[in-house]
């Protein structure tokens, strides 16, 4: 076959171009990447991005390297992010669902807005559950609501945290069903299971995660879409008549002048960490999702919708 | 039987035993160095693990966690600094030691009294785990609040001299733990509307200002180092066997702080800085002779180490057993066994039988090795701090607590912080305010107000709410426990006051 000396030149020029092009567009990572916990070491936002950090690496072809700056509920990393975060995706930070939203209506003294970043994705979601022990009294949801109704603030139920996703729905819960019950916050999901166990609370009302690690419990009610994989006897809230979807959601996030490119690298990158670690967090109670662009504006959208009434409303109290 | 056998087998491997070597030697070090805890650690350590199989994993997580609480002993000893918070009541008596020219012996104590200590907790997991996590469970929102109680009446104990400057400490300590982000209610108190002030004043933080600043500061000011010089320490020479008389020759004294150690351990909520305390108390109230605790007697380290060591494995029965976290590197542990697909529970003793016990031996045998590495390591590291010149010693101090209140949590605040406590911690210890009661009220100010406000909360619907503190056998007794230790620590100091005035001693605490 015969190649003309003109084709080869073009092909090569071509050729080049196109590699110039790619490396153009590969520029992004070019060193390492800094991603911050806001919470302490050993909890899940840590525990995941431990497993992302490799796939992230290997994706991206720079470390990333996860450092820790817990305290204020996440909000002291949040807001000296929001402060001095450079745009330009070397260093990116974990953001979780509804924090970002409640802390700031919440407390004046947060330190960080609720839009003022740029939200890569949120990478999975843990819907709240209801949970009783084996021995309650209540078989079904109905049971725990018709209770509810005839003695009025007895029945207690534990959380994880005050105005977190647990508290929020509770809250809402009560309202759909025009009950009244008590909330009593714990500091993590770890007390929580000994209250249940020891009695000291009626039932929980915390994440679907806690349903598949302990053994001698009932999920009352899941607060999802669709039943969650690893606990598919549970019936949903919306199955029973209550329209209450919710739960913590775990995302990662930049500062709001970031480049769209840089911002689409990392989400693929977050994308396929999710694929490969699923297989180790779905059987956990974890939902893997992959909510960016407007699919997340509305998510925000509709549980600020959900939220500030409650909030203002606690508020006023105070 | 079987299970222990082939778990005792697959922990006999040249892999299993350097990786349990390696751990020790690693949390050692790591657990000397102030401002690195055992829970940070452990998370360290937590990527390493993906790539291990399940058991070595876990072994090498446990041996870390075995050596770091040991390791804090070290600094506590030598500089008066707990490297990590379990061992603040190794300071009060290990430091006077330290400077009599005691601290090998000191060091060798707790070293055994760890050794034993981690031992006897991995005996009562092995073999009681079932029916004590029965007994975690039993502590509630209403019991905890009773157990912080009990441990503030040691403010009374821990402040020789003057009872009220002692209470004054305890106040500082509880009103500083009220900063930040309130335990129930979420909301921020004390910022000033400084968003960083929402984090809070962290317990290491604190600990690493109060006692090892006023300690530098001291040095400085005396233009000395950390120990008397070699001269002295000639005499010291105390024989290993001669150490492992006085920490063997009173029984009691070990065996109460280990069942101390195990009983808080179960706990959920209640670390190593509780047990010590709460151990090293008892251990001067049962003493014979109470006063010469705080002056460098060898029983308070002992007390103090034994008892956090007994945690190491002791809190790991409500995590195995129920998934409770019996103290916070605990949290890390559970991580990894729900990533390899183990759910704690009683499957955890039979299905993968094998796996649990040989993690459970592996922590015997990290508790083993503690003998050797911290004997030898022990040597290394106090011929260091004694040949070293304190003009060489006191800057390189400073510059690694700066370092270590730093990696913390990443932050400049906490350097502050820790550098305004250290300041006035030196001041208080001018007019006989001690770090130790501020820290006390620090820790446990929290746990009570947490507690105190849950069982309000949940007793919203009673006529009479604050009787839901008492409406439990357990929360009874605790509360009685509570009014008892009071009196043994009010009523000696009353008679002193109204009958035998002249014996009140000149206390003088440095």
């Amino acid at each position: 076959m015969f190649v003309s000396r003109h084709t080869l030149a073009v092909a090569v020029s071509a050729l080049t171009a196109l590699t110039f092009a790619a490396s153009a567009q590969a520029e992004y990572p070019e060193e390492d990447i800094t991603y911050v916990i806001p919470f302490d070491p050993g909890g899940e936002s840590d525990v995941t991005a431990r497993f992302q950090e490799p796939i992230l690496e290997e994706e991206l072809g720079v470390n990333v390297n996860v450092t820790h700056r817990p305290g204020g509920g996440g909000a002291v990393a949040w807001s000296e992010f929001q402060n001095s975060a450079e745009a330009d995706g070397y260093e990116i930070i974990g953001v979780n669902l509804p924090h970002i939203i409640g802390q700031p209506i919440e407390r004046s003294d947060a330190g960080y807005e609720t839009d003022d970043w740029k939200i890569v994705t949120f990478f999975h979601s843990t819907p709240n559950a209801l949970i009783v022990s084996k021995d309650s009294p209540y078989e079904t949801l109905e049971d725990l609501v018709e209770d509810a109704k005839e003695n009025p603030e007895a029945i207690t139920l534990g959380g994880s945290g005050t105005y977190s996703a647990n508290h929020l729905d509770m809250l809402r819960f009560e309202k759909e069903a025009d009950i009244d019950l008590t909330y009593i916050p714990f500091s993590g999901t770890g007390p929580l299971k000994g209250a249940l166990e020891g009695n000291h609370v009626s039932g929980l009302f915390n994440y679907t995660m806690l349903g598949t690690e302990m053994d001698n419990v009932r999920v009352l009610a899941v607060a999802s879409e669709e039943r969650v994989k690893a606990l598919p006897d549970a019936p949903t809230f919306k199955e029973q008549g209550y329209d209450i979807v919710g739960g913590a959601y775990r995302g990662v996030a930049v500062p709001a002048d970031t480049s769209d490119e840089v911002v689409e690298r990392l989400r693929e990158a977050f994308a396929t960490a999710n694929e490969q670690i699923a297989e180790k967090q779905e059987p956990l109670g974890f939902v893997m999702e992959d909510i960016h662009g407007e699919e997340l504006d509305e998510l925000i959208a509709t549980l600020r919708e959900a939220y500030e009434p409650i909030l203002e409303e606690a508020k006023e109290d105070d | 039987m079987d299970m222990l056998l082939q778990a005792l087998a697959t922990l006999l491997t040249f892999e299993s035993l350097i990786t349990v070597l390696l751990g020790v030697t690693a949390g050692l070090f790591i657990g000397a160095l102030p401002g690195l805890t055992a829970s940070m650690a452990l998370a360290v350590l937590l990527p390493f693990t993906f790539s291990m199989e399940a058991l070595q994993g876990l072994i090498a997580l446990g041996a870390v966690y075995m050596g770091s609480i040991y390791g804090g002993a070290f600094t506590a000893i030598l500089i008066n600094t707990p490297g990590t918070p379990s061992s603040i009541a190794t300071t009060f008596d290990g430091y006077p030691m330290a400077r009599q020219g005691r601290a090998y012996e000191a060091l060798a104590a707790a070293t055994m009294a760890s050794v034993v200590g981690g031992l006897v907790g991995v005996a009562f997991l092995l073999v009681l785990a079932p029916p004590l996590a029965r007994w975690a469970v039993a502590f509630g929102p209403a019991e905890m609040f009773w157990v912080a109680m009990l441990g503030l009446t040691l403010v009374a104990s821990l402040s020789s001299g003057s009872l009220l400057k002692g209470l004054l400490g305890g106040c500082i300590g509880m009103l500083l733990s009220t900063i930040g982000v309130s335990p129930v209610g979420g909301e921020t108190r004390f910022t000033f509307g400084f968003p960083p002030l929402q984090g809070g004043i962290e317990l290491v933080v604190a600990l690493i200002g109060l006692f090892v600043i006023p300690e530098l500061l001291n040095m400085a000011a005396e233009g000395r180092g950390a120990l008397p010089g070699v001269g002295e320490l000639r005499r010291r020479d105390t024989s290993i066997r001669q150490v492992a008389r006085q920490v063997f020759g009173k029984p009691v004294n070990l065996i109460r702080s280990c069942l101390i150690g195990q009983i808080i351990a179960i706990i959920p909520g209640a670390g190593g800085n509780v047990t010590s305390l709460v151990a090293y108390n008892e251990a001067r109230r049962f003493s014979k002779d109470p006063k010469s605790f705080g002056k460098g007697n060898v029983e308070g380290v002992v007390a103090s180490e034994s008892s956090n060591n007994v945690m190491v494995a002791g809190s790991m029965v409500p995590l195995l057993t129920l998934g409770i976290p019996g103290a916070p590197p605990d949290a890390i542990i559970l991580g990894v066994l729900l990533l390899h697909g183990l759910r704690p529970g009683l499957d955890l003793f039979t299905q993968s039988g094998v796996l649990t016990n040989g993690f459970i031996l592996s922590m015997g045998l990290a508790a083993l090795m503690l003998l050797p590495v911290g004997l030898l390591g022990g040597r290394l590291i106090h011929r260091v701090v004694i040949r070293t010149p304190y003009y060489f010693l006191l800057p390189g101090i400073a510059m690694v607590t700066i370092l270590g209140t730093f990696a913390l949590r990443n932050s400049y605040l906490d350097v502050g912080i820790m550098l305004m406590l250290g300041t006035a911690g030196y001041f208080l210890r001018l007019i006989g305010i001690q770090a130790a009661p501020i820290v006390l009220g620090l820790i446990l100010g929290g746990i009570a107000e947490q507690g105190y406000v849950q069982t309000l909360m949940a007793a919203v619907a009673d006529p009479v709410p604050w009787l839901r503190l008492l409406n439990n056998t357990l929360s009874k007794v605790l509360a009685l426990l509570v009014l008892v230790g009071a009196a043994t620590a009010l009523v000696p100091i009353w008679l002193e006051r109204s009958g035998r005035l002249d014996k009140v001693s000149q206390e003088d605490t440095p």
